[in-house]
């Protein structure tokens, strides 16, 4: 219990990606939260990533994580980008008006 | 060791709480704050993995930067969030069914997580020991400049494409506002700018 | 030269039907007409050379495991016969056809088909297997049925050319049957080798439905059954009247004078199978002389001009079956022989008349037309002599049909079995029925008052000489042939000329022909046949033997007929010659008040035998009520409902399912991505446990 191993780090993610799951679909209106969730996600890979790169002792693991922060900055970057442009058009952004590319 | 698992607990269990708040907070401003605390936390958590350099960069990018921008955005847009907040009780008994058993077979699984002896030998770039006194940022540079250089060089562009992007999306061309518009300017002709009148004397134009 | 006949006219089928429009109707007519006449030559030549047995092989078929065929023509005395009777008919109705069909835009097109019927018939007389046989068989149907419809926008025509196809198909059927049934009793399809097998296998039964069956009548059952079908047998007869739709040369050269021939044709070739076959000889005789009978009781009473003479083909057919069921395979193609000629000749007489008539073809609209057409009535007078059958009894001075008509009444009697006594029978009366109506059509058509309008009178005109020429040679043919060549086909001279070609077995009701004397010591000619089958290995008796009980066994019967039978055929020609005179020319009052007062016997004759109207009932709309309900409900509700239709409109039930789970919203994919990670967990869970 006192012994912190890999599987406390990998649990900690594993709940921390649930949770980003069920934030995208709890929230059904919200892109922003939606948005929150993902990058959640993104932390719990991180935590992965970072957990086995010091439980192997490789820097690689630390190396990724590194590039998907970059990548998770983009995305955030360009999705709130998106949003806002959305929110200028539409005047909305829930989730549910979003489906004009709905066949 | 006690000092470090009790760290653990206390920064793990701000990190789950905090998820908790972002997804379920009624204010999407108290999500953002929430996330930013969840950063925070797992800062902290990679601190006590030995991964510094990941922490800094976890509190820069993404409190200074990104939970910023959120924040900025949510604030910027003029939502009614109350309205946003109808559905979500909608699935949730389905939900929480589901992510439950993920979260038990998940925990039940990762929490002994045992690798067998053959996987340390595909170790690519070794951590230095920590008596040799290189510090995590120093060897993880050492990496990411040589062997990695071209990754890091890709990610540099997407960066920079996801900037050009954000700036070319939210750019707005408004109607009516007096601009000057060099290239227009530069490729007048005389031709088409000037035009001569030949006027016979006594009449008007 | 014998592949010159046969492909000569296929050429001229490809050239005329693929290169038509550039060389245009009169290249077309030139190029077909010349070729068959080049092969009609040919085939001149190759009849008068003679020579025995030549098979000539152009190419290998198909081989698979013991089944091999080759294409291979077979040339033998039957051969050499229809060979002529075939290209020089077709000759003729291809030089005739230049000015029957000067009217008609699509001349390329017909002259073609005519050349490709042509080339089939060839294919099929000088088949050497019976699976080219069948080629030829079905290449003659194929003909057939695009020459009946060839004025496809006509109804009438569109509807006798499926009728004569499918009429075709029920023989065919029991054709192919019969040919497969050889193949699988001789284990070849080839002539010579199944001809040679045959006398192994004459006694062999073989068990169906519990009854024990002869191998051998079955298969020639069979095989007449195709017979049936093409030359329009009692049964099968009922597309050959219909056939008229097509142009008249057509109805000339194929249901007239060749393919219709194509039946007895294969009987004769058959001849070493029927001669082990006797069920089945006896088969063919009483449905050739039924139909010889039945067709001229129909002829009587029609109007069309065309259809009374198919129903005195359809009769004269019947002839020469009861003559080869009686075993006279070579009276039997005699009379083929002359048949050619002289129904052809009325044909083509008879289009010339149509011709005239603006396409008029009622009788009861013609009448008084000697004085117009003259020398087509003269035509015509001599085609009716022939198919009478006028002559000197006791002579062999007469018309065609003298020498072959007479010849197959008195072999019929002089077969001294029941079947041959009924076949004589319905000969006879046949033939007072023939008289009749070929003479109530000359009559009615030249005699007596003009009954059409003036009009069509006005036009009235003799057709041109390049449609009357070709008409002299089936004249000629009609007035000579009989007499000319019936010491070859059943005379003295007819067993070195028919060689192997017909095979006639002595057990069997064996009679030659032995008309007025003329010798009747010809029997030791016989051997001729023996000595072929000797060489087959396959000989019954010696030499000696077959002599002596040939003699013994004609001793009660048939080499002299009595007098009476070989006066009988021409008194009752007399007679009907006279009953005809007595109706359209002293009395022509008379049959319209017989037609006015209905009476049964003529109802039921006019309405020949009411046969479409059985095979209405019977066959076509029980057809078509199945065929509506295989189409509505087996086709339409159960393999559409539960086929195509009904899978895709499962796929569409499935698809608007499935359109509901892509919502377009985000949470739901999530949702879905959520139960899938928990699945997975679940099975790695499971697995690991």
């Amino acid at each position: 219990m006192l012994e912190i191993g890999l599987g406390h780090y990998l649990t900690v993610a594993a709940i921390l990606f649930t949770l980003g799951v069920f934030g995208i679909f709890l929230n059904q209106k919200n892109v922003i939260i939606i948005l929150m969730s993902i990058e959640l996600m993104l932390l719990a890979v991180n935590i992965n990533l970072v957990a086995f790169s010091t439980h192997l002792q490789d820097l690689v693991g630390q190396v990724f994580a590194l590039f998907v922060l970059t990548v998770a900055a983009a995305e955030a970057a360009i999705g709130l980008a998106v949003l806002v442009v959305y929110f200028r058009n539409r005047g909305t952004i829930a989730v549910q008006d979003i489906n004009q590319m709905r066949g | 060791m006690v000092l470090q698992a009790l760290a653990f607990y206390f920064f793990a269990g701000i990190v789950i709480a905090s998820a908790v708040m972002v997804i379920s907070a009624r204010n999407p401003v108290h999500s953002v704050l929430f996330l930013i605390l969840a950063f925070f936390n797992s800062a902290g958590l990679f601190v006590l993995q030995g991964a510094e350099l990941l922490a800094m960069t976890l509190v820069i990018v993404y409190v200074g930067a990104v939970a910023v921008l959120f924040l900025f955005v949510v604030m910027m847009l003029d939502i009614n969030f109350t309205e946003l907040r109808q559905g979500f009780r909608d699935n949730l008994h389905w939900g929480i069914a589901v992510g439950l058993l993920l979260i038990v077979e998940l925990v039940i699984f990762l929490a002994s997580w045992q690798f067998s002896g053959a996987i340390e030998e595909t170790v690519v770039a070794k951590q230095p020991p920590v008596e040799s006194g290189i510090t995590n940022a120093e060897a993880l540079g050492q990496i990411i400049y040589t062997k990695y250089v071209y990754f890091f060089q890709a990610a540099g562009i997407v960066l920079l494409i996801a900037m050009i992007g954000a700036i070319v999306l939210t750019l707005r061309q408004r109607e009516g506002v007096k601009k000057q518009n060099i290239g227009a300017q530069v490729n007048r002709s005389v031709k088409e700018s000037v035009e001569l009148v030949d006027i016979k004397p006594g009449q008007g134009l | 030269m014998y592949s010159a006949i046969v492909f000569l006219p296929l050429a001229g089928a490809i050239i005329a039907g693929f290169f038509g429009r550039a060389l245009g109707p009169r290249g077309s007519e030139v190029v077909t007409s010349g070729f068959l006449i080049i092969s009609a030559i040919l085939a001149c030549i190759a009849f008068t050379q003679g020579g025995g047995t030549q098979v000539v092989t152009v190419l290998p078929w198909m081989e698979s495991g013991s089944f091999a065929v080759d294409w291979s023509l077979r040339i033998d005395a039957l051969t050499r016969v229809m060979l002529v009777v075939v290209t020089v008919v077709s000759s003729v109705v291809h030089v005739y056809s230049i000015g029957y069909m000067s009217h008609d835009p699509h001349r390329p097109r017909f002259f073609a088909y005519l050349s490709l019927f042509t080339f089939a018939m060839l294919m099929l007389v000088t088949a050497d297997n019976f699976l080219q046989l069948f080629f030829g068989w079905e290449g003659v149907g194929l003909a057939s049925y695009l020459l009946i419809g060839f004025w496809y926008k006509k109804p009438s025509a569109n509807a006798a050319a499926i009728k004569a196809f499918i009429v075709n198909r029920v023989g065919d059927f029991g054709f192919a049957l019969g040919i497969m049934a050889t193949f699988f009793v001789f284990d070849t399809v080839d002539f010579t080798s199944v001809f040679q097998a045959v006398p192994s296998k004459a006694d062999d039964t073989f068990f169906f439905l519990g009854f024990e069956v002869h191998v051998m009548t079955t298969i020639c059952l069979l095989l007449f059954m195709g017979a049936m079908g093409k030359s329009a047998q009692f049964f099968l007869h009922t597309w050959l009247p219909d056939a008229m739709e097509g142009p008249t040369p057509v109805s000339a050269l194929i249901h007239a004078a060749t393919m219709v021939t194509a039946g007895v044709f294969l009987v004769c070739r058959c001849s070493p199978m029927f001669e082990y076959a006797p069920g089945a000889l006896a088969v063919v005789t009483v449905i050739g002389a039924t139909t010889a009978f039945f067709a001229a009781t129909i002829g009587l009473f029609q109007n069309d001009i065309k259809r009374v003479i198919a129903y005195s083909t359809c009769s004269q057919l019947g002839y020469m079956f009861f003559a080869a069921g009686v075993s006279a395979y070579g009276a039997a193609m005699f009379h083929l022989f002359t048949h050619a000629f002289f129904k052809a000749l009325l044909f083509l007489g008879a289009g010339s008349v149509i011709h005239a008539m603006s396409d008029e073809q009622d009788m009861r609209k013609m009448g008084g037309l000697q004085t117009m057409l003259p020398i087509t009535w003269s035509f015509m007078v001599v085609g009716t002599l022939a198919l009478t059958g006028v002559g000197i009894p006791f002579t062999s001075i007469g018309f065609a049909g003298f020498a072959s008509k007479d010849a197959v009444i008195e072999l019929a009697y002089a077969a001294g079995t029941s079947v041959g006594m009924y076949a004589f029978v319905m000969g006879v009366v046949a033939a007072l029925m023939t008289s009749f109506y070929s003479w109530r059509l000359i009559f009615m058509t030249f005699h007596g008052p003009h009954r059409a309008s003036n009009e069509v009178i006005k036009k009235v005109h003799e057709s041109g000489n390049v449609m009357l020429i070709p008409l002299v040679v089936l004249v000629a043919g009609s007035i000579v042939a009989g007499a000319f060549f019936k010491d070859f086909f059943i005379g003295s001279k007819s067993d070195s000329f028919w060689g192997e070609a017909i095979y006639v077995a002595d057990h069997g009701a064996h009679a030659k022909y032995d008309h007025a004397a003329i010798d009747h010591d010809a029997h030791g000619s016989d051997t001729a046949e023996h000595a072929a089958a000797d060489e087959h290995g396959t000989a019954v008796d010696t030499h000696t033997d077959s002599h002596a009980e040939d003699a013994g066994h004609g001793g009660g019967h048939g080499h002299h007929p009595p007098d009476w039978v070989v006066l009988m055929p021409v008194l009752v020609t007399v007679l009907g010659f006279a009953i005809a005179w007595y109706f359209y020319i002293s009395r022509p009052d008379l049959p319209p008040k017989i037609a006015a007062r209905r009476n049964p016997i003529y109802l039921f004759l006019y309405n020949k035998w009411y046969f479409d109207e059985l095979y209405d009932f019977i066959f076509v709309r029980p057809a078509r009520w199945l065929g509506r309900m295989l189409w509505k409900q087996g086709d339409g509700w159960f393999i559409d409902g539960f086929g195509p239709d009904g899978v895709s409109a499962r796929v569409l039930d499935t698809t608007k399912r499935v359109i509901q789970l892509q919502t377009g919203y985000i949470y739901h994919y999530a949702f879905a991505m959520l139960i899938g990670v928990a699945i997975l967990t679940t099975v790695f869970a499971v697995r690991a446990f």
